[in-house]
Protein backbone atom coordinates (compact mmCIF):
# COMPACT_ATOMS: atom_id res chain seq x y z
CA UNK A 1 0.00 0.00 0.00
CA UNK A 2 0.98 3.71 -0.89
CA UNK A 3 2.69 5.06 2.79
CA UNK A 4 0.00 7.89 2.15
CA UNK A 5 -3.09 5.59 2.37
CA UNK A 6 -1.69 3.77 4.95
CA UNK A 7 -1.29 6.70 7.24
CA UNK A 8 -4.78 7.36 6.14
CA UNK A 9 -6.25 3.87 7.24
CA UNK A 10 -4.47 3.79 10.43
CA UNK A 11 -5.84 7.47 11.56
CA UNK A 12 -9.45 6.37 10.37
CA UNK A 13 -9.32 3.39 12.08
CA UNK A 14 -7.98 4.68 14.79
CA UNK A 15 -10.46 7.30 15.21
CA UNK A 16 -13.59 4.62 14.77
CA UNK A 17 -11.52 2.42 17.79
CA UNK A 18 -11.41 5.85 19.80
CA UNK A 19 -15.00 6.52 19.33
CA UNK A 20 -15.81 3.30 20.41
CA UNK A 21 -13.67 3.08 23.52
CA UNK A 22 -15.25 6.15 24.36
CA UNK A 23 -18.68 4.45 23.54
CA UNK A 24 -17.87 1.75 25.94
CA UNK A 25 -17.14 3.81 29.21
CA UNK A 26 -20.09 5.97 28.12
CA UNK A 27 -22.30 3.15 28.49
CA UNK A 28 -20.64 1.33 31.36
CA UNK A 29 -20.99 4.06 33.57
CA UNK A 30 -24.53 5.60 32.22
CA UNK A 31 -24.87 0.97 32.80
CA UNK A 32 -27.62 1.39 35.47
CA UNK A 33 -29.48 4.23 33.76
CA UNK A 34 -29.86 2.80 30.69
CA UNK A 35 -31.36 0.14 32.19
CA UNK A 36 -34.98 -0.13 31.98
CA UNK A 37 -36.44 -1.47 34.89
CA UNK A 38 -35.31 -2.49 38.22
CA UNK A 39 -35.67 -6.28 38.86
CA UNK A 40 -37.28 -7.54 42.33
CA UNK A 41 -33.69 -8.91 42.97
CA UNK A 42 -32.05 -5.52 42.20
CA UNK A 43 -34.55 -4.07 44.60
CA UNK A 44 -34.39 -6.09 46.99
CA UNK A 45 -30.76 -7.18 47.34
CA UNK A 46 -29.38 -4.61 44.88
CA UNK A 47 -26.77 -2.15 45.45
CA UNK A 48 -28.63 0.93 44.85
CA UNK A 49 -31.72 -0.07 46.45
CA UNK A 50 -34.87 1.98 45.68
CA UNK A 51 -36.42 4.58 48.43
CA UNK A 52 -40.08 4.21 49.38
CA UNK A 53 -42.28 7.11 47.67
CA UNK A 54 -39.70 6.72 44.51
CA UNK A 55 -41.02 6.42 41.21
CA UNK A 56 -39.80 3.71 39.65
CA UNK A 57 -40.08 0.63 37.02
CA UNK A 58 -39.99 -3.05 38.03
CA UNK A 59 -40.03 -5.92 35.54
CA UNK A 60 -40.22 -9.63 35.96
CA UNK A 61 -42.65 -12.80 35.47
CA UNK A 62 -45.87 -12.29 36.66
CA UNK A 63 -46.31 -15.19 39.85
CA UNK A 64 -48.12 -18.34 38.78
CA UNK A 65 -51.54 -17.97 40.63
CA UNK A 66 -50.71 -14.68 41.94
CA UNK A 67 -53.10 -12.76 39.87
CA UNK A 68 -55.93 -11.60 41.51
CA UNK A 69 -58.83 -9.48 40.19
CA UNK A 70 -61.80 -7.86 41.16
CA UNK A 71 -64.39 -8.92 38.50
CA UNK A 72 -66.01 -5.40 38.82
CA UNK A 73 -63.58 -3.20 38.33
CA UNK A 74 -60.20 -2.84 36.90
CA UNK A 75 -58.47 -3.37 39.78
CA UNK A 76 -55.93 -6.20 39.73
CA UNK A 77 -52.95 -7.27 41.73
CA UNK A 78 -49.98 -9.59 41.42
CA UNK A 79 -46.70 -10.54 42.01
CA UNK A 80 -43.57 -10.21 39.95
CA UNK A 81 -40.24 -12.41 40.59
CA UNK A 82 -37.08 -12.79 38.58
CA UNK A 83 -34.69 -15.10 40.62
CA UNK A 84 -35.95 -14.94 44.13
CA UNK A 85 -37.51 -12.03 45.88
CA UNK A 86 -41.12 -11.15 44.77
CA UNK A 87 -42.47 -7.45 44.59
CA UNK A 88 -46.17 -7.16 44.89
CA UNK A 89 -47.88 -4.63 42.19
CA UNK A 90 -51.36 -3.30 42.23
CA UNK A 91 -52.63 -1.67 39.09
CA UNK A 92 -56.11 -0.67 38.01
CA UNK A 93 -56.19 -0.23 34.13
CA UNK A 94 -56.55 -2.48 30.78
CA UNK A 95 -53.49 -5.16 30.91
CA UNK A 96 -52.10 -5.28 27.91
CA UNK A 97 -53.12 -8.02 25.83
CA UNK A 98 -49.85 -10.49 26.20
CA UNK A 99 -50.58 -10.34 29.60
CA UNK A 100 -50.54 -13.35 31.84
CA UNK A 101 -48.75 -15.83 34.47
CA UNK A 102 -45.84 -16.51 34.11
CA UNK A 103 -45.44 -13.50 31.78
CA UNK A 104 -42.48 -10.79 32.01
CA UNK A 105 -44.40 -7.64 31.99
CA UNK A 106 -42.19 -3.94 33.10
CA UNK A 107 -44.70 -1.81 35.90
CA UNK A 108 -43.58 1.82 36.34
CA UNK A 109 -45.04 3.09 39.68
CA UNK A 110 -44.35 4.49 43.12
CA UNK A 111 -42.72 2.33 45.68
CA UNK A 112 -44.31 1.66 48.90
CA UNK A 113 -43.97 0.48 52.08
CA UNK A 114 -43.30 -3.80 51.85
CA UNK A 115 -42.14 -4.33 48.72
CA UNK A 116 -45.00 -3.09 46.97
CA UNK A 117 -45.28 -0.79 43.76
CA UNK A 118 -48.31 0.70 42.89
CA UNK A 119 -48.41 1.03 39.33
CA UNK A 120 -49.91 3.69 37.14
CA UNK A 121 -48.77 1.49 33.87
CA UNK A 122 -47.89 -1.97 33.35
CA UNK A 123 -46.34 -3.42 30.24
CA UNK A 124 -46.03 -6.80 29.00
CA UNK A 125 -42.58 -7.93 27.67
CA UNK A 126 -42.71 -11.02 25.45
CA UNK A 127 -39.45 -13.49 24.29
CA UNK A 128 -38.83 -14.34 21.12
CA UNK A 129 -40.79 -17.53 20.93
CA UNK A 130 -43.66 -17.87 18.22
CA UNK A 131 -45.73 -20.62 17.87
CA UNK A 132 -48.99 -21.75 16.70
CA UNK A 133 -51.92 -21.87 19.00
CA UNK A 134 -52.32 -25.55 18.42
CA UNK A 135 -48.96 -26.27 18.96
CA UNK A 136 -48.16 -24.35 22.10
CA UNK A 137 -51.15 -25.62 23.87
CA UNK A 138 -49.81 -29.40 23.15
CA UNK A 139 -46.20 -28.32 24.63
CA UNK A 140 -46.72 -26.10 27.20
CA UNK A 141 -50.27 -26.16 27.98
CA UNK A 142 -50.35 -22.84 27.60
CA UNK A 143 -53.77 -21.17 26.02
CA UNK A 144 -53.63 -17.56 26.20
CA UNK A 145 -56.65 -15.85 27.16
CA UNK A 146 -57.11 -12.15 26.70
CA UNK A 147 -56.34 -10.62 30.37
CA UNK A 148 -59.38 -8.12 30.04
CA UNK A 149 -61.67 -10.69 29.12
CA UNK A 150 -64.56 -11.91 31.69
CA UNK A 151 -63.33 -14.84 31.88
CA UNK A 152 -59.95 -13.66 32.96
CA UNK A 153 -58.61 -14.78 36.44
CA UNK A 154 -61.98 -14.21 37.93
CA UNK A 155 -62.03 -17.83 38.40
CA UNK A 156 -60.21 -19.62 41.47
CA UNK A 157 -56.85 -20.26 40.54
CA UNK A 158 -57.21 -23.80 40.19
CA UNK A 159 -58.92 -23.17 36.75
CA UNK A 160 -55.83 -22.22 35.14
CA UNK A 161 -55.72 -18.80 33.16
CA UNK B 1 -54.78 -20.48 4.74
CA UNK B 2 -55.01 -18.82 7.67
CA UNK B 3 -58.28 -17.03 7.85
CA UNK B 4 -62.08 -18.27 6.91
CA UNK B 5 -63.21 -15.30 4.90
CA UNK B 6 -62.50 -12.33 4.13
CA UNK B 7 -63.72 -9.93 6.83
CA UNK B 8 -61.15 -11.88 9.17
CA UNK B 9 -58.79 -11.07 7.52
CA UNK B 10 -58.99 -7.75 6.94
CA UNK B 11 -60.02 -8.10 11.01
CA UNK B 12 -56.73 -9.54 11.61
CA UNK B 13 -58.09 -11.10 15.18
CA UNK B 14 -58.87 -7.47 16.43
CA UNK B 15 -55.79 -6.55 15.26
CA UNK B 16 -56.54 -4.63 11.87
CA UNK B 17 -55.93 -1.25 12.93
CA UNK B 18 -51.96 -1.70 14.13
CA UNK B 19 -51.47 -4.18 11.45
CA UNK B 20 -52.85 -2.49 8.42
CA UNK B 21 -51.35 0.94 9.77
CA UNK B 22 -48.14 -0.65 9.67
CA UNK B 23 -48.09 -2.52 6.10
CA UNK B 24 -50.10 0.80 5.31
CA UNK B 25 -47.36 3.32 6.08
CA UNK B 26 -43.98 0.76 4.76
CA UNK B 27 -45.62 1.24 1.45
CA UNK B 28 -46.20 4.92 1.43
CA UNK B 29 -42.78 5.21 2.64
CA UNK B 30 -41.61 2.96 -0.10
CA UNK B 31 -43.96 4.73 -2.64
CA UNK B 32 -42.18 8.01 -1.48
CA UNK B 33 -38.95 6.83 -1.61
CA UNK B 34 -39.33 5.57 -5.42
CA UNK B 35 -41.28 9.21 -6.10
CA UNK B 36 -38.43 10.93 -4.67
CA UNK B 37 -36.32 8.95 -7.28
CA UNK B 38 -38.31 10.09 -10.19
CA UNK B 39 -37.91 13.70 -9.27
CA UNK B 40 -34.12 13.26 -9.01
CA UNK B 41 -34.28 11.89 -12.58
CA UNK B 42 -36.49 14.59 -13.86
CA UNK B 43 -34.10 17.43 -11.72
CA UNK B 44 -31.11 15.68 -13.94
CA UNK B 45 -33.20 15.86 -17.07
CA UNK B 46 -33.67 19.68 -16.52
CA UNK B 47 -30.21 20.40 -15.25
CA UNK B 48 -28.32 18.94 -18.32
CA UNK B 49 -30.76 20.40 -20.57
CA UNK B 50 -30.16 24.02 -19.04
CA UNK B 51 -25.86 23.33 -19.34
CA UNK B 52 -26.30 22.03 -23.07
CA UNK B 53 -28.39 25.30 -23.81
CA UNK B 54 -25.84 27.61 -22.02
CA UNK B 55 -23.27 25.48 -24.18
CA UNK B 56 -24.67 26.44 -27.14
CA UNK B 57 -25.25 30.06 -26.42
CA UNK B 58 -22.16 30.19 -25.56
CA UNK B 59 -20.50 28.38 -28.90
CA UNK B 60 -22.99 30.90 -30.78
CA UNK B 61 -21.20 33.92 -29.30
CA UNK B 62 -17.95 32.64 -29.56
CA UNK B 63 -18.76 31.70 -33.53
CA UNK B 64 -20.35 35.42 -33.66
CA UNK B 65 -16.67 36.74 -32.23
CA UNK B 66 -14.86 35.27 -34.82
CA UNK B 67 -17.21 36.55 -37.89
CA UNK B 68 -16.99 39.85 -36.17
CA UNK B 69 -13.54 39.86 -36.55
CA UNK C 1 -14.34 -5.27 -6.46
CA UNK C 2 -13.82 -1.60 -6.13
CA UNK C 3 -10.91 -1.75 -8.66
CA UNK C 4 -13.27 -2.27 -11.70
CA UNK C 5 -15.76 0.09 -10.33
CA UNK C 6 -13.07 2.14 -9.87
CA UNK C 7 -12.27 5.09 -12.14
CA UNK C 8 -13.82 7.92 -12.85
CA UNK C 9 -13.00 8.27 -16.10
CA UNK C 10 -15.33 4.77 -16.25
CA UNK C 11 -18.58 6.56 -14.64
CA UNK C 12 -20.59 5.79 -17.70
CA UNK C 13 -19.29 2.15 -17.83
CA UNK C 14 -20.82 1.66 -14.19
CA UNK C 15 -23.71 3.58 -15.10
CA UNK C 16 -24.67 1.22 -18.12
CA UNK C 17 -23.72 -1.82 -15.85
CA UNK C 18 -25.71 -0.46 -12.84
CA UNK C 19 -28.52 -0.18 -15.54
CA UNK C 20 -28.45 -3.67 -16.42
CA UNK C 21 -28.76 -5.17 -13.16
CA UNK C 22 -31.77 -2.52 -12.50
CA UNK C 23 -34.74 -4.38 -14.09
CA UNK C 24 -34.02 -7.77 -12.48
CA UNK C 25 -33.09 -6.78 -9.39
CA UNK C 26 -36.69 -4.58 -9.13
CA UNK C 27 -38.60 -7.14 -10.93
CA UNK C 28 -37.26 -10.36 -8.50
CA UNK C 29 -37.84 -8.06 -5.45
CA UNK C 30 -41.38 -7.17 -6.42
CA UNK C 31 -41.78 -11.07 -7.44
CA UNK C 32 -40.26 -12.10 -3.91
CA UNK C 33 -42.01 -9.72 -1.47
CA UNK C 34 -45.22 -10.44 -3.59
CA UNK C 35 -44.57 -13.95 -2.30
CA UNK C 36 -42.91 -13.26 1.47
CA UNK C 37 -45.79 -11.03 2.41
CA UNK C 38 -48.64 -12.59 0.70
CA UNK C 39 -47.41 -15.92 2.69
CA UNK C 40 -46.86 -14.05 6.09
CA UNK C 41 -50.37 -12.34 6.05
CA UNK C 42 -52.70 -14.74 4.55
CA UNK C 43 -51.15 -18.24 4.84
CA UNK C 44 -48.70 -18.02 8.20
CA UNK C 45 -50.21 -19.52 11.62
CA UNK C 46 -51.23 -16.43 14.19
CA UNK C 47 -49.21 -16.75 17.01
CA UNK C 48 -49.74 -18.15 20.36
CA UNK C 49 -49.89 -15.22 22.41
CA UNK C 50 -50.07 -12.42 20.21
CA UNK C 51 -52.47 -13.33 17.96
CA UNK C 52 -52.34 -11.93 14.65
CA UNK C 53 -51.00 -8.98 15.33
CA UNK C 54 -47.46 -10.67 15.05
CA UNK C 55 -48.08 -10.41 11.29
CA UNK C 56 -46.11 -7.03 11.51
CA UNK C 57 -42.93 -9.26 12.18
CA UNK C 58 -42.98 -9.86 8.00
CA UNK C 59 -41.95 -6.21 8.01
CA UNK C 60 -40.84 -5.33 11.04
CA UNK C 61 -37.48 -7.86 11.03
CA UNK C 62 -36.52 -7.14 7.41
CA UNK C 63 -36.96 -3.25 7.76
CA UNK C 64 -34.98 -3.48 10.65
CA UNK C 65 -32.18 -6.33 10.12
CA UNK C 66 -31.30 -4.29 6.50
CA UNK C 67 -31.13 -0.83 8.10
CA UNK C 68 -28.32 -2.36 9.81
CA UNK C 69 -26.88 -3.99 6.95
CA UNK C 70 -26.89 -1.06 4.65
CA UNK C 71 -25.59 1.27 7.60
CA UNK C 72 -22.44 -1.25 8.10
CA UNK C 73 -22.19 -1.09 4.22
CA UNK C 74 -22.35 2.48 3.73
CA UNK C 75 -19.52 2.80 6.31
CA UNK C 76 -17.84 0.15 4.71
CA UNK C 77 -17.65 2.49 1.56
CA UNK C 78 -16.86 5.49 3.79
CA UNK C 79 -13.43 3.74 5.07
CA UNK C 80 -12.96 2.95 1.21
CA UNK C 81 -13.65 6.43 0.38
CA UNK C 82 -11.37 8.22 3.06
CA UNK C 83 -8.89 5.66 2.90
CA UNK C 84 -8.89 5.18 -0.97
CA UNK C 85 -10.08 7.82 -2.23
CA UNK C 86 -12.47 5.98 -4.63
CA UNK C 87 -15.59 8.66 -6.10
CA UNK C 88 -17.79 5.12 -6.76
CA UNK C 89 -17.43 5.16 -3.11
CA UNK C 90 -18.45 8.47 -2.50
CA UNK C 91 -21.20 8.00 -4.37
CA UNK C 92 -22.49 4.70 -2.97
CA UNK C 93 -22.95 6.63 0.13
CA UNK C 94 -25.35 9.05 -1.03
CA UNK C 95 -26.76 6.50 -2.70
CA UNK C 96 -27.04 4.29 0.40
CA UNK C 97 -27.97 6.67 3.16
CA UNK C 98 -31.92 7.72 1.99
CA UNK C 99 -32.75 4.20 1.67
CA UNK C 100 -31.30 2.93 5.16
CA UNK C 101 -33.14 5.79 6.67
CA UNK C 102 -35.93 4.55 4.96
CA UNK C 103 -35.65 1.53 6.32
CA UNK C 104 -34.92 2.68 9.64
CA UNK C 105 -38.01 4.82 9.91
CA UNK C 106 -40.70 1.97 8.29
CA UNK C 107 -38.61 -0.50 11.75
CA UNK C 108 -39.27 2.32 14.15
CA UNK C 109 -42.90 2.68 13.12
CA UNK C 110 -43.55 -0.81 12.70
CA UNK C 111 -42.20 -1.75 16.08
CA UNK C 112 -44.70 1.30 17.64
CA UNK C 113 -47.78 -0.34 15.70
CA UNK C 114 -46.72 -3.48 17.54
CA UNK C 115 -45.46 -2.28 20.82
CA UNK C 116 -48.74 -0.77 21.04
CA UNK C 117 -51.18 -3.49 20.91
CA UNK C 118 -48.84 -6.37 22.94
CA UNK C 119 -46.33 -4.13 25.07
CA UNK C 120 -49.36 -1.12 25.87
CA UNK C 121 -47.05 1.46 24.68
CA UNK C 122 -46.08 3.12 21.28
CA UNK C 123 -42.85 3.91 22.39
CA UNK C 124 -40.98 3.54 25.34
CA UNK C 125 -37.24 5.04 25.48
CA UNK C 126 -35.36 1.77 25.97
CA UNK C 127 -31.96 0.51 24.94
CA UNK C 128 -32.92 -1.02 21.47
CA UNK C 129 -35.14 1.29 20.75
CA UNK C 130 -33.31 4.49 21.38
CA UNK C 131 -30.14 2.94 19.78
CA UNK C 132 -32.45 2.36 16.63
CA UNK C 133 -33.54 5.87 17.08
CA UNK C 134 -29.82 7.24 16.75
CA UNK C 135 -29.53 5.23 13.63
CA UNK C 136 -31.92 7.08 12.10
CA UNK C 137 -30.01 10.60 13.03
CA UNK C 138 -27.25 8.80 11.59
CA UNK C 139 -28.79 8.20 8.35
CA UNK C 140 -29.88 11.88 7.90
CA UNK C 141 -26.73 13.49 9.49
CA UNK C 142 -24.61 11.70 6.76
CA UNK C 143 -27.48 12.97 4.17
CA UNK C 144 -27.48 16.21 5.34
CA UNK C 145 -23.30 16.30 5.63
CA UNK C 146 -22.95 14.85 2.26
CA UNK C 147 -25.02 18.02 0.43
CA UNK C 148 -23.78 20.55 3.08
CA UNK C 149 -21.12 21.85 1.00
CA UNK C 150 -20.51 23.29 -1.97
CA UNK C 151 -17.51 21.37 -2.95
CA UNK C 152 -18.74 17.13 -3.29
CA UNK C 153 -15.61 16.38 -2.40
CA UNK C 154 -15.52 18.08 1.02
CA UNK C 155 -19.53 16.70 1.92
CA UNK C 156 -18.22 14.00 0.91
CA UNK C 157 -15.46 13.62 3.13
CA UNK C 158 -17.55 15.07 6.25
CA UNK C 159 -20.37 12.93 5.67
CA UNK C 160 -17.86 9.77 5.42
CA UNK C 161 -16.26 10.56 8.78
CA UNK C 162 -19.83 10.37 10.18
CA UNK C 163 -20.57 7.74 8.93
CA UNK C 164 -17.81 5.84 9.92
CA UNK C 165 -17.63 7.00 13.71
CA UNK C 166 -21.93 6.17 13.61
CA UNK C 167 -20.63 2.41 12.99
CA UNK C 168 -19.96 1.77 16.74
CA UNK C 169 -24.02 2.48 17.13
CA UNK C 170 -24.42 -1.18 15.17
CA UNK C 171 -23.12 -3.35 17.50
CA UNK C 172 -25.07 -1.60 20.32
CA UNK C 173 -28.61 -1.65 18.57
CA UNK C 174 -27.91 -5.77 18.38
CA UNK C 175 -26.89 -6.61 21.69
CA UNK C 176 -28.56 -4.10 23.68
CA UNK C 177 -31.30 -5.97 24.66
CA UNK C 178 -28.98 -8.49 26.30
CA UNK C 179 -26.81 -5.94 28.07
CA UNK C 180 -29.30 -4.25 29.82
CA UNK C 181 -32.57 -4.52 30.74
CA UNK C 182 -35.22 -3.71 28.02
CA UNK C 183 -38.68 -4.04 27.07
CA UNK C 184 -37.98 -5.43 23.52
CA UNK C 185 -36.93 -9.03 23.39
CA UNK C 186 -33.84 -10.86 22.00
CA UNK C 187 -33.38 -11.94 18.45
CA UNK C 188 -35.57 -14.32 16.97
CA UNK C 189 -33.48 -15.53 13.75
CA UNK C 190 -29.40 -15.54 14.40
CA UNK C 191 -27.09 -16.39 11.89
CA UNK C 192 -25.89 -18.79 14.64
CA UNK C 193 -28.61 -20.82 15.97
CA UNK C 194 -31.90 -22.50 14.98
CA UNK C 195 -34.92 -19.83 15.02
CA UNK C 196 -37.00 -19.89 17.97
CA UNK C 197 -40.52 -19.95 15.40
CA UNK C 198 -41.90 -22.78 13.57
CA UNK C 199 -40.94 -23.63 9.55
CA UNK C 200 -44.15 -22.02 8.86
CA UNK C 201 -43.83 -19.18 10.50
CA UNK C 202 -39.76 -18.43 9.14
CA UNK C 203 -39.71 -19.50 6.00
CA UNK C 204 -42.09 -16.67 4.89
CA UNK C 205 -40.22 -14.34 7.17
CA UNK C 206 -36.91 -15.14 4.98
CA UNK C 207 -38.66 -15.08 1.67
CA UNK C 208 -39.76 -11.46 3.02
CA UNK C 209 -36.05 -10.76 4.33
CA UNK C 210 -34.58 -12.00 0.78
CA UNK C 211 -37.28 -9.54 -0.65
CA UNK C 212 -35.98 -6.95 1.11
CA UNK C 213 -32.52 -7.04 0.50
CA UNK C 214 -33.54 -7.46 -3.36
CA UNK C 215 -35.87 -4.42 -2.99
CA UNK C 216 -32.66 -2.44 -0.82
CA UNK C 217 -30.32 -3.27 -3.64
CA UNK C 218 -33.01 -1.95 -6.17
CA UNK C 219 -33.22 1.49 -4.72
CA UNK C 220 -29.36 1.52 -3.75
CA UNK C 221 -28.31 0.97 -7.45
CA UNK C 222 -31.30 3.43 -9.15
CA UNK C 223 -29.83 6.14 -6.54
CA UNK C 224 -26.15 5.23 -7.59
CA UNK C 225 -27.02 5.83 -11.19
CA UNK C 226 -28.64 9.01 -10.51
CA UNK C 227 -25.75 10.41 -8.36
CA UNK C 228 -23.31 9.10 -11.44
CA UNK C 229 -25.38 11.02 -13.89
CA UNK C 230 -25.33 14.14 -11.02
CA UNK C 231 -21.58 14.30 -10.46
CA UNK C 232 -20.12 13.66 -14.02
CA UNK C 233 -23.82 16.59 -15.50
CA UNK C 234 -20.63 18.29 -17.57
CA UNK C 235 -19.47 15.58 -19.16
CA UNK C 236 -20.08 14.76 -22.39
CA UNK C 237 -21.57 11.27 -22.19
CA UNK C 238 -24.44 12.23 -19.95
CA UNK C 239 -25.05 15.16 -21.57
CA UNK C 240 -25.94 12.97 -25.04
CA UNK C 241 -27.99 10.59 -22.21
CA UNK C 242 -29.99 13.16 -21.07
CA UNK C 243 -30.25 16.06 -23.39
CA UNK C 244 -30.33 13.16 -26.77
CA UNK C 245 -28.47 13.81 -30.30
CA UNK C 246 -29.30 17.21 -29.73
CA UNK C 247 -25.63 17.78 -28.73
CA UNK C 248 -23.91 15.80 -30.56
CA UNK C 249 -24.84 18.41 -33.40
CA UNK C 250 -22.48 20.64 -31.97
Amino acid sequence: MIPRRKKRLAMVLSLVVGVGIAMTFILLALSKNVDLFYTPSQMLEGEHKPQVGQRLRVGGMVVEGSVKRDANTLEVEFLVTDTGPTVKVLYQGILPDLFREGQGIVAQGVLQEGNVVKATEVLAKHDEEYMPPELAEAMKGIKHVNPNSNEAYTKPPSGGN
Amino acid sequence: MAFSSVTEFFAMGGYGFYVWLSYGVTAAALLALVWHGRMVRKQLHQAAQQQAQRQQRLARRQQQQQENR
Amino acid sequence: MWRWLHPYAKGEASYHLLGRWLPWLTASALLVLLIGIGWGLVFAPPDYQQGDSYRIIFIHVPSAMLSMGTYTGMAIAALVALVWQIRTAEWSIAAIAPVGAVLTFISLLTGAAWGKPMWGTWWEWDARMTSQLILLFLYLGVLALYHAFSDNRTGAKAASILALVGVVNIPIIHFSVYWWNSLHQGATITKFAKPSMPPEMYIPLFVCIFGFMLMTAAFITQRLRHEILRQELHRPWVQQLLVGAKVKEQ
